[in-house]
């Protein structure tokens, strides 16, 4: 087996912890079948890459060009599979962020080679196997790579980013010019300066328990007190109109799985639970003390929530300030 | 404008899913099947477009058993023009494999757009159509949330984390649809009776089965019990304690 090309995400020419994580997964690959980690990042020039060295990249090609700030898809697409096809490559390993879900298919499409998305764990070695979240989260598969290459994308937030100190070698080059099918014309930062709910170490989810829309408010303030929450939603207040579709965490929905994830009046339907319940720790916070959400819950508070909400506002302002 | 939208059998979210005996699949006795639902704004939006353009044709296309017939005319009901089954009872793991086989049927269809929804609920794959607007050589704009068009030109929003992406292309292109998209219509008695009378062409297949192979399917284990801290706002010092010394997240 080759080597394992890691694909790594900058944004503002900063590069993405989940790229850490890809650069953990690709060394379990490598280190499998006793191949190096290449890492390729595209991107304006000066982006600090000295923490993919330091997570296990033997080799990092930063290629850059004109505008590539935003993700073209069409350019990183070329550049990619030009690096990948000039090496001995075997597997190609991104993360299943925004970026990832779109630039992976691609890649897998342009090698020619089956693509396991959103994968939870790798096992490397003669042939790979991966595990996959389907339904949701409500079936786990174990899939067999039966392919001499495969790109694998890795859902974020579930290898540990470790420290596995590499040569990091960096080779700058140029993107090759292509069609730019699609133009990525700008980014708009949205409204509010808040994380995403995909990304965020803490997630405050509310449901229909809060009564109506004002009433997140109460929600807004404790992501506040923590300073590094975001603001989750069940499908019923999405489709309320409550909240946007961004904040929606289930099947239809965002899939999560932050470190903490606090449930309020949020009964725990079905399609909910299958996109929180790897969360690490889960509170629930529901006036009803037969909701399904306390079946997943590992602590839980039986009471109203506009009760209970400000008073752990005010202790986690408490705790965050000292 | 000649529309293409592609559509998958899924089972619905609210079902509980089971492993069959064969411990390779899912077991399908009693589950509800449905359009699987980020297709249902794909659907929304070539039908939108067709009525804008005041001409067109929306052609619905599958892959799947014969049960998807069912699925199709879901959409049909909805208001698109005909549908188009690629029938086969094979379940293939690989998206590359499953976006061949579509674009085998798609390509020199003379379509302006070929749309799909941007994941399919039971996979979650996120793939498919992007993996065909490539083999096709395609312009595409996965998970768009808002899209216009006008004289052979498009911009769609697609939201990456902590911002809204506009993306410009040319037609053809292929688009896959975010929630949000639109409001899909709930067919109505009339496009039900309707749907019976479109036409529905049957294809047998081939496919490959691609380069993944299921092992086994297995349910998530399940979390450690967790426990009650309390009722009220008494019980907050507790929860608070525990997730400093126990969880340790504070």
């Amino acid at each position: 087996m080759g080597n394992v090309l890691a694909v790594l995400e900058q944004r503002g020419g900063v590069l993405k912890h989940a790229s850490l994580e890809t650069l953990t997964a690709a060394r379990n690959l490598a280190d499998a079948s006793g191949g190096d980690v290449h890492a390729v990042v595209v991107g304006p020039a000066g982006i600090d890459l000295s923490q993919a060295g330091a997570y296990g990249a033997d080799k990092i090609h930063a290629l850059g060009g004109e505008g590539l700030e935003l993700y073209q898809p069409d350019v990183y697409t070329s550049a990619i599979v030009d690096v990948f096809s000039n090496g001995d490559h075997s597997a190609v390993v991104i993360a299943a962020t925004a970026m990832g879900k779109d630039l992976a298919p691609r890649i897998a499409g342009r090698l020619d080679c089956p693509l396991a998305a959103d994968v939870i764990a790798v096992d490397g070695g003669d042939k790979i196997v991966v595990t996959r979240s389907l339904y949701a989260g409500k079936v786990l598969a174990k899939i067999k790579v039966v392919a001499s290459k495969v790109v694998i994308s890795v859902r974020p937030n579930v290898f540990t980013a470790t420290e596995n100190a590499k040569a990091g070698t960096v080779e700058t080059g140029s993107v090759p010019e292509v069609e730019r099918r699609a133009n990525t014309a700008e980014i708009k930062a949205p409204e509010s300066a808040r994380l995403d709910v995909a990304e965020a170490p803490v997630v405050v989810a509310g449901g229909r328990g809060l009564k109506e829309a004002e009433n997140f408010k109460l929600l807004e303030e404790l992501a506040e007190a923590f300073g590094d929450a975001a603001i989750g939603a069940s499908r019923a207040v999405v489709d309320a109109g409550w909240r946007p579709h961004a904040d929606q965490v289930g099947q239809t929905g965002k899939t999560v799985s932050p470190p903490l994830y606090i449930a309020i009046g949020i009964s725990g339907a079905i399609q909910h639970l299958a996109g929180m319940r790897t969360s690490q720790v889960i509170v629930a916070i529901n006036k009803d003390p037969d909701a399904p959400i306390f079946k997943v819950a590992d602590y839980g508070i039986v009471g109203d929530l506009f009760e209970v909400v400000p008073k752990l506002t005010e202790e986690v302002r408490k705790i965050r300030e000292a | 404008m000649k529309i293409a939208v592609c559509v998958k059998r899924v089972p619905d979210t609210e079902t509980r899913i089971k492993v069959d005996a064969d411990g390779r699949s899912i077991d399908e006795a009693g589950v509800k099947f449905v359009l699987n639902p980020y297709d249902e704004f794909a659907v929304e939006e070539a039908l939108k477009l067709k009525e804008a353009a005041g001409e067109g044709e929306v052609v619905v296309l599958s892959l799947g058993p014969q049960a998807t017939q069912e699925t199709i005319r879901t959409a049909l009901a909805m208001g698109a023009d005909r549908g188009v089954l690629l029938q086969t009872d094979l379940t293939i793991a690989d998206p590359v494999a499953v976006a061949k086989a579509l674009v085998a049927e798609l390509d020199g269809g003379g379509f302006d757009l070929i749309l799909f929804g941007k994941v399919a609920v039971d996979d979650s794959s996120h793939a498919v159509g992007v993996i065909v607007a490539d083999i096709l050589g395609l312009a595409c704009v996965s998970a768009i949330g808002g899209l216009s068009i006008a004289d052979g030109k498009g911009s769609a929003t697609r939201e990456v984390e902590g911002g809204v992406e506009v993306v410009e292309f040319s037609l053809p292109a292929v688009l896959t649809a975010e929630k949000g998209l639109n409001e899909p219509r709930y067919p109505a008695l009339r496009g039900i009776m309707m749907a019976k009378k479109k036409p529905l062409e049957v294809k047998s297949v081939e496919v490959m089965t691609g380069g993944l192979e299921v092992l086994e399917l297995s349910l998530p284990p399940a979390r450690p019990e967790g426990r009650i801290v309390g009722e009220g706002p008494e019980a907050v010092p507790a929860l608070i304690e525990a997730l400093k010394t126990e969880a340790k997240v504070l």
